[in-house]
């Protein structure tokens, strides 16, 4: 019984609570158990029981896993990091209320690069995530841990942050589907902050519908959060079934180097899908896009050295015993940040120094705004920007580790959009080496329901079979269960 | 042997005036004030993670009219950033300030140029106990009151144009007595609602070129302030009249030693690491909240200064204490609106018997004095109704119990006397009774002339008009 329900969609399964037909303690349950078996270390905390009131809304009695950064009054909320051990705030972030207004029930914290720095989920103070395609590699990160559970079955969905990939890689190594919507559209209040000007919160689910369902619980202007703006529109839910007019653009520079072969092939092979399905494909001009990277790892850890200077033993999280002020300081965030947490404190220390701020910062904020005009200059010829989300599959573990270059490599596609503060959605386009392969689809702000729509039509033509994954053992156990189109399979 | 060295004094000054606004500058606790600590805290100026800040509207409002009354540019566009430093007070790691874009820019106030004036939070408490006299090193224990943390400050900052102690002490009362016109403060340097901090520099007379300059910190009284600049003055004179040269540092004046310690030097200064805050978004002025701010504007002390000079005619220093003192100028005009008393003597008995009997700090209008009475108590000594003394007789009645001066003067048998008829037999009583007086006064020594008069007046309980005293006196001895 477990796997046919853990083959519902999110929508399916709503719908079906919303009915009588399906109860909501059975499936809560049946999530619950999965995910406290969790084998993947994808979850840091799990309910015990589904808390509070039933809610009675689109999304009532779904159960919902969400990111540790995810501020969850009186559930740890510790950002993957030591320094916030077991700290469990006194109060809520603005999307899980929301989402919980909706019906959503909270079925546990997911695993996550500290302080959402990373790309494989290696940077965890509690463990990596295993990837359940294959448990020798990495998820991605770094909402690796909701990707990884979304995918394994052990969530129905999922709440991630996107800083510069952050959902979208994990997304594509997982063979799941991950939005990162329009920077604004979703409240930040009660999101552990990485870098304040690129963080953006977003869905995680196994199909391009359960993503426009959760995210439209998500965005609205929020109060708390000066930066929000919300949605000019209401998402609804895709329809499209073919991707006629829609004129779709590949980077120019985007010639394949770098990027593993199986990626490209599935790449390609889903770009001839798209011009089936009534779509054009054209190369675009992204000239400032190849200095992405560098600009993102200034601003970012820029960001980080300033966020993160809260965390100094004075008021919650870890502290270190110690004879003095500066001592207790010192050893506090010495033995409650890990290295790549350091690293990137540093490096933003550093680019924001006396002497330094026009070289870096300063330049940084200008490579944003060329990179922002290009996408601008490129949605005049076209709809969308479509890239291979990550340049290859799921990296085996430590295989990166001692490379943070190569590790940061993995955001070369993602770290434009988030630069530009654009939507874009990653969905699975196929397997290399028998591990997912993701496409990333890019919009101009506030096209989630276009963008959506085309990701949707895609998702039919494509008909990507993660069910393989769906089992507690992904090396045998359940097995395929057949397509998942939302509707209940055996 | 050369002529000594004449050296001037160039001093600018930096105050932070907290704004008296409903709630916290970036989130919605109401500001504290001798609460329990940490009562007056929430997620967002406990710095907890994930909390975010945003801005007050009212703090916008309150700058904006810091700016109208300073004369200042008001930027259409300014930005807050984030300023870095690493202490208990702090507990982002970082003060939402503005650096480069502040809200208002330039402006002059009293003849003192005015830089700019910008928004920000005020630090939390930290106090220091066992040992290490306040400070944090050699303290057993530190701990932290956040109540007063993320209150709003406005920053004002001035050009470096103030050249004496004393020039700086009048600039900041009359910043003071502006703010509170403005009603935008308690500007309380005692409760630490108003702190200046003075740069200070000293150069021979005629150079162009600035001096050494040194910081002086968080001085709580006018008097200190002027106090403290003294003293620094005076000690980077010596050093430079024996050859030394003036460092660069932080200072704090102890003013019950007159020592100046240093806090720290230039080496040790900060890098504050200032970047746009990008948890808020820039600061956009429309011309609706200009015209809110303007239409706030009451007038203030300098106009009212020299509108009470101008038009009413009153003397410099009156007209500067009832134009400082709001509310002692708004008495005043109140009783000048309700009365047809004089304005000159309206001012006169308000600046002068009135603070007097009231004390100098109290507010006229909740004493038992109504504006009307003491205009009508006014006219009554004006119109000789009444004489001065027996005026004074009367408002101390008012003081003590309230009423109306004129039934006052009715019960107490306090009006003047009529004219000569009344008065002659009174004088003539007197010079009879004295006649040794009487008599030095016929030869032309007139000191004497007292001895009869207090004797007219104590007959005639004080009702008596003294220069008509005089006048009878003179006619009577056929002088």
């Amino acid at each position: 019984m477990s796997a046919e329900l853990i083959a519902l969609s999110a929508k399916a399964a709503a719908d079906a609570m919303a009915s009588g037909d399906l109860d909501r303690t059975e499936y809560f349950e049946a999530y619950r158990a999965r995910a406290a078996a969790d084998e993947l270390n994808a979850f840091t905390w799990v309910a015990e029981e589904a808390a509070g009131e039933p809610v009675d809304g689109e999304l009532g009695g779904v159960p919902l896993a969400v990111k540790d950064l995810f501020c969850t009054e009186g559930v740890p909320s510790q950002a993957g990091s030591r320094i916030l051990e077991d700290y469990r705030p006194p109060y809520t972030a603005t999307v899980v209320e929301k989402l919980a207004a909706a019906g959503t029930v909270l079925l546990g914290k997911t695993n996550q690069d500290e302080f959402a720095m990373g790309s494989s989920n290696e940077n965890s103070a509690y463990g990596p995530v295993l990837n359940p395609w294959d448990r020798t590699r990495v998820p991605g990160g770094s909402s690796g841990g909701s990707a990884a559970a979304v995918a394994a079955g052990l969530a129905p969905w999922a709440l991630g942050t996107d800083t510069g990939g952050s959902i979208r890689q994990p997304a594509a190594l997982c063979g799941i589907t991950g939005l990162k919507p329009t920077y604004g559209t979703c409240s930040r209040y009660g999101m552990i902050a990485f870098a304040s000007s690129l963080d953006q919160a977003g869905p995680f689910a196994r199909d391009v519908t359960d993503t426009a369902l959760l995210y439209r619980h998500m965005a609205g202007k929020d109060p708390r959060d000066a930066t929000s703006v919300g949605h000019p529109d209401e998402i609804v839910l895709p329809t499209a079934q073919d991707l006629r007019g829609v004129r779709l653009g590949v980077p120019e520079n985007l010639t394949g180097e770098g990027v593993e072969p199986g990626v490209l092939a599935a790449f390609e092979a889903a770009l001839e899908q798209a011009k089936a399905l009534g779509a054009t494909v054209e190369r675009v001009p992204l000239p400032h896009a190849d200095f992405g990277l560098s600009a993102y790892y200034v601003l970012a850890p820029a960001e980080c050295s300033s966020n993160l200077a809260r965390f100094d033993g004075v008021r919650y999280g870890m502290r270190a015993e110690a004879a003095d002020l500066t001592s207790m300081y010192t050893r506090t965030r010495h033995d409650g940040f890990g290295p790549e947490v350091k690293r990137r404190i540093m490096l933003g220390t550093y680019a924001l120094s006396s002497g330094f701020y026009d070289a870096y910062y300063a330049s940084a904020q200008k490579v944003r705004t060329l990179i922002a005009d290009d996408f601008a200059k490129a949605f005049d010829r076209i709809d969308f920007l479509v890239t291979p989300t990550s340049p290859g599959v799921a990296f085996g573990l430590g295989a990166l580790t001692d490379d943070p270059l190569a590790m940061y490599l993995n955001d070369y596609f993602t770290v434009p959009m988030s630069l530009a503060g654009i939507p874009a959605i990653s969905l699975p386009c196929g397997l290399s080496e028998g591990l997912p392969v993701g496409l990333q689809l890019a919009g101009p702000a506030f096209s989630e329901n276009r963008l959506l729509d085309a990701a949707h039509a895609l998702e039919g033509a494509l008909g990507f079979d993660g069910s393989a994954v769906l089992g507690t053992n992904p090396r045998g156990g359940d097995g395929p269960v057949g397509p998942n189109d939302g509707g209940l399979v055996g | 042997m050369t002529p000594a060295v004449e050296y001037e004094t160039v001093i600018g000054l930096e105050i932070h005036v907290q704004l008296a606004t409903r709630t916290k500058m970036f989130c919605s606790c109401g500001l504290g004030f001798g609460e329990e600590p940490n009562t007056r805290t929430c997620p967002v100026c406990l710095a907890l993670p994930g909390a975010l800040p945003v801005i007050n509207a009212e703090a916008i409002h309150f700058g904006l009219m810091i700016g109208l009354a300073l004369g200042c540019k008001l930027n259409d566009r300014s930005i807050f950033d984030r300023k870095q430093y690493f202490y208990p007070d702090s507990p982002k790691g970082y003060q939402i300030s503005q650096n480069e874009d502040p809200l208002c820019s330039g402006g002059e106030l009293g003849g003192v140029r005015i830089h700019r004036a910008h928004l920000e939070e005020d630090a939390a408490k930290t106090i220091h106990s066992g040992g290490g006299g306040g400070r944090i090193q050699g303290s057993a224990a530190s701990v932290v009151d956040f109540n007063r943390g993320g209150t709003p400050l406005c920053e004002i900052v001035t050009e470096p144009d103030i050249t004496s102690a004393e020039q700086a002490g009048e600039f900041l009362r009359l910043l003071r007595t502006t703010m509170r016109r403005i009603g935008v403060s308690d500007v309380n340097m005692e409760e630490g609602s108003l702190r200046c901090d003075a740069n200070i520099s000293i150069r021979p007379v005629g150079q162009q070129e600035l001096g050494v300059k040194t910081e002086l910190k968080n001085m709580n009284s006018f008097r200190f302030i002027e106090r403290g600049i003294r003293a620094e003055v005076a000690r980077q004179e010596g050093l430079l009249r024996a050859g030394e040269p003036v460092v660069q540092e932080t200072l704090h004046f102890d003013p019950r030693t007159e020592r100046l310690t240093s806090m720290r030097s230039k080496e040790e200064a900060h890098d504050y690491r200032y970047f746009p805050e990008p948890d808020l978004t820039p600061v956009t002025i429309t011309p609706e909240m200009l015209e809110r701010a303007r239409a706030a504007m009451p007038e203030l002390p300098a106009a009212r200064q020299a509108r009470f000079a101008d038009e009413l005619g009153l003397n410099p220093d009156t007209a500067k204490l009832l134009a400082w003192r709001t509310e002692l100028g708004d008495y005043f005009e109140a009783a000048l609106a309700e009365g047809d008393a004089d304005a000159v003597p309206l001012a006169n008995w308000t600046t002068n018997e009135l603070v007097q009997r009231l004390g100098a700090d109290v507010d006229p209008a909740g004493s038992n004095v109504r504006p009307a009475a003491l205009a009508g108590l006014v006219t009554l000594v004006t119109e000789k109704k009444i004489t001065a003394g027996a005026g004074k007789t009367v408002l101390d009645k008012l003081v003590a119990e309230g009423g109306d001066p004129t039934a006052i003067v009715e019960t107490e048998n306090l009006a003047a006397m009529g004219g000569a008829e009344e008065l002659a037999p009174v004088v003539a009583a007197a010079l009879e009774a004295q006649p040794d007086v009487a008599a030095r006064i016929r030869g032309g020594d007139m000191k004497p002339i007292g001895a009869i008069i207090g004797a007219v007046m104590k007959e005639t309980k004080g009702r008596a008009d003294g220069k008509e005293v005089t006048r009878l006196v003179r006619e009577q001895l056929g002088l």
